[in-house]
């Protein structure tokens, strides 16, 4: 405050035209400066107030329990090497070294990766399409969105065993319609490609409705003008769907991505189920893997410190994706 | 768009209903069938209808007392991490506060741990705390997956309504609960619909969690089935049957919550 009532003044004293230009850059710039705070501020109208924290208290406070007590003693283990439980050893960072070089972690985790990419790449658009085929309004509402809520409602080990019967080639329809009314050999206990279409199929029918009841609640909040604005301009349903709809999905898809990507990177009970990792290692993903060296194995050690790059690579690859999809189209 | 419903439309719909319905209706189908039928040769309609896999589900105490139990330790945490949520969600939408950004993906972070990187702990800490093998563990348990997930969809919700209802409200003379209680949730009643069922639904489903933290008294139907599998071979009616019950309880709550579905969110800041 006092260096801007100073600045008049400094011109009032008849300095040169060189200092007096200087100054007025100066203030010019600290007008925009000012203007651009208050833009902010009227962007994002929130008050400020720390006593805010009150309310979330509740939420840490359960989070805490569940989440960063459990992850501490991970990180303990992660550090340690465990031969019994009043026999450990401080071995730092040993196990993260060990772990990241070993190469069947490293295979697990690049066929992880190549599971999630898929999985987004095929759920996210079917999921769209599905929600801007759902009817609008009238009776068939209800019906189809309780149809299509379905899959996600079932244990996962119940879809597991769903599809590790649908998909047998013997007894079960799915394996049996591609084997005999397709024509093609199919076996997914057998054949590694056979395997990973067969929980990749499975995935698809669990969760594209996950992806399509966000998108159909996404589209609904779209007043009806948008539309008929649309159609006085004689806008094809490609170019209504691109420019009025797609823009207004970006909050619920953006969950939708979200949430797919890190629940199918964590994939484990259904493929548990149904290939048990196999055939040879064709479908052991991170998670499978993980859990037969936390649990089969029993070794703490190494189990910890593969869970903590496990859910660092979760959390970056979430960042990435936060950060990206909350730019676009901003 | 309007009611003028392009054929394509109708045809996605129909394939996509009929992928979707195979797999559940081939479950229905050996949940009716006995054992034998199942395995012994492969056919569209079942030869043989039967419903003593429900009757056996409906009179063996571990089959449906295990369905109770997931039940209640669902609905606990539903409700629970509603509880909890709320007033966060609240603060995330209507203050800035120090932290707020940090505090907000954080929480998300935790949606994203490998539940297999928790077993081990929560089996000791529920164990030590007393809480193993009990409704309110599990529901609690479940709470880690569920709170930040509630957070983030009542937050967009609330982010939707203007903040002028809270200043009128306060020069009306309303302390913020009462506002809170009176005014705001029959405001978005329809976000609290919409989070309980995804509360419910993601609790409903988990298994690994549950399985590890329970033993007998709040075993989950879920783990009841593997457990099953394992004893006498495997009785694939039986687990049919008990596949197709498990689809009720969630297909009440979205029964429940479709028009709130229906009419539509948008989730304001993600």
């Amino acid at each position: 405050m006092s260096e801007r009532t100073a600045a008049p003044a400094g011109q009032a004293d008849g300095r040169t035209d060189d200092q007096a230009d200087r100054r007025a850059d100066r203030r010019a710039e600290r007008r925009a400066e000012r203007q651009a705070e208050e833009g902010e501020r009227r962007a994002d109208p929130r008050r400020r107030n720390n006593r805010a924290w009150l309310l979330v208290l509740p939420v840490v406070v359960s989070v805490a329990f569940t989440a960063v007590i459990p992850l501490m003693t991970v990180v303990n283990f992660s550090v340690q090497d465990i031969f019994s439980p009043g026999d450990r050893l401080f071995v730092g960072l040993e196990w993260f070294r060990s772990v990241s070089r070993d190469p069947e972690v490293r295979a697990a985790f690049v066929r992880t990766l190549l599971f999630s990419a898929q999985v987004l790449l095929l759920e996210i658009p079917l999921g769209v399409l599905l929600a801007v085929s759902m009817p609008r309004r009238g009776v068939w509402v209800s019906v189809t969105l309780v149809l299509v809520a379905l899959p996600l409602l079932i244990p996962w080990n119940v879809v597991g065993t769903i599809w590790q019967i649908f998909a047998r080639p013997d007894i079960g329809l799915g394996g049996w319609a591609v084997n005999n009314v397709l024509g093609l050999e199919f076996n997914y206990t057998l054949d590694a490609t056979d395997a990973w279409i067969t929980v990749l199929a499975m995935d698809v029918w669990h969760w594209t409705p996950l992806v399509a009841l966000l998108a159909y609640a996404g589209l609904r909040s779209i007043p009806d003008p948008y539309f008929q604005a649309a159609q006085i301009d004689g806008a094809s349903a490609w170019a209504t769907f691109r420019h009025i709809q797609l823009p207004r999905l970006r909050g619920v898809l953006t969950i939708a991505i979200l949430l797919r990507f890190m629940d199918s990177f964590m994939i484990y009970t259904e493929p548990f189920v149904v290939t048990g990792g196999g055939p040879g290692n064709a479908t052991s993903f991170l998670s499978i893997l993980l859990s037969k060296i936390a649990v089969g194995q029993f070794d703490l050690g190494p189990a910890g410190a593969f869970s903590l790059l496990y859910f660092l690579a979760v959390q970056i690859v979430c960042y990435v994706f936060f950060t990206v999809l909350t730019r676009t189209g901003r | 768009m309007g009611d003028r419903r392009l054929p394509w439309k109708r045809t996605v719909l129909w394939l996509y209903g009929i992928t979707l319905l195979l797999p559940l209706l081939w479950m229905f189908g050996m949940s009716i069938r006995p054992n034998q039928d199942i395995l012994g040769s492969f056919s569209l309609i079942p030869q043989r209808v039967t419903f003593d896999n429900y009757v056996t589900f409906f009179t063996n105490s571990v089959w449906y007392s295990s369905y109770l139990n997931s039940i209640i330790y669902t609905s606990m945490n539903a409700v629970m991490s509603l509880v909890v949520a709320l007033p966060a969600a609240y603060a995330f939408s209507r203050f800035r506060f120090a932290g707020d950004k940090h505090l907000f993906f954080w929480l998300l972070t935790n949606r994203m741990a490998p539940p297999a990187v928790f077993l081990l702990p929560f089996f000791q800490i529920y164990q030590a705390v007393g809480l193993f093998d009990t409704h309110l563990g599990v529901a609690i348990a479940h709470m880690l997956f569920n709170v930040p997930l509630a957070v983030w969809i009542l937050e967009g919700f609330m982010s939707g309504i203007p903040r002028e209802i809270d200043e009128t409200a306060a020069i009306d003379g309303y302390s913020l609960p009462r506002f809170f209680v009176t005014i705001f949730l029959p405001m978005i009643r329809s976000a609290i619909g919409v989070t309980l069922f995804f509360c419910f639904m993601f609790s409903w489903v988990e298994l690994l969690i549950a399985r590890t933290i329970t033993s007998v008294d709040a075993k989950p139907i879920a783990a009841t089935m593997t457990r099953t599998v394992s004893a006498a071979g495997v009785d694939w009616g039986l687990l049919a049957a008990a596949g197709v019950l498990t689809i009720v309880p969630g297909a009440i709550v979205i029964w429940f919550v479709r028009n709130y579905i229906a009419k539509g969110f948008s989730l304001g800041r993600v």
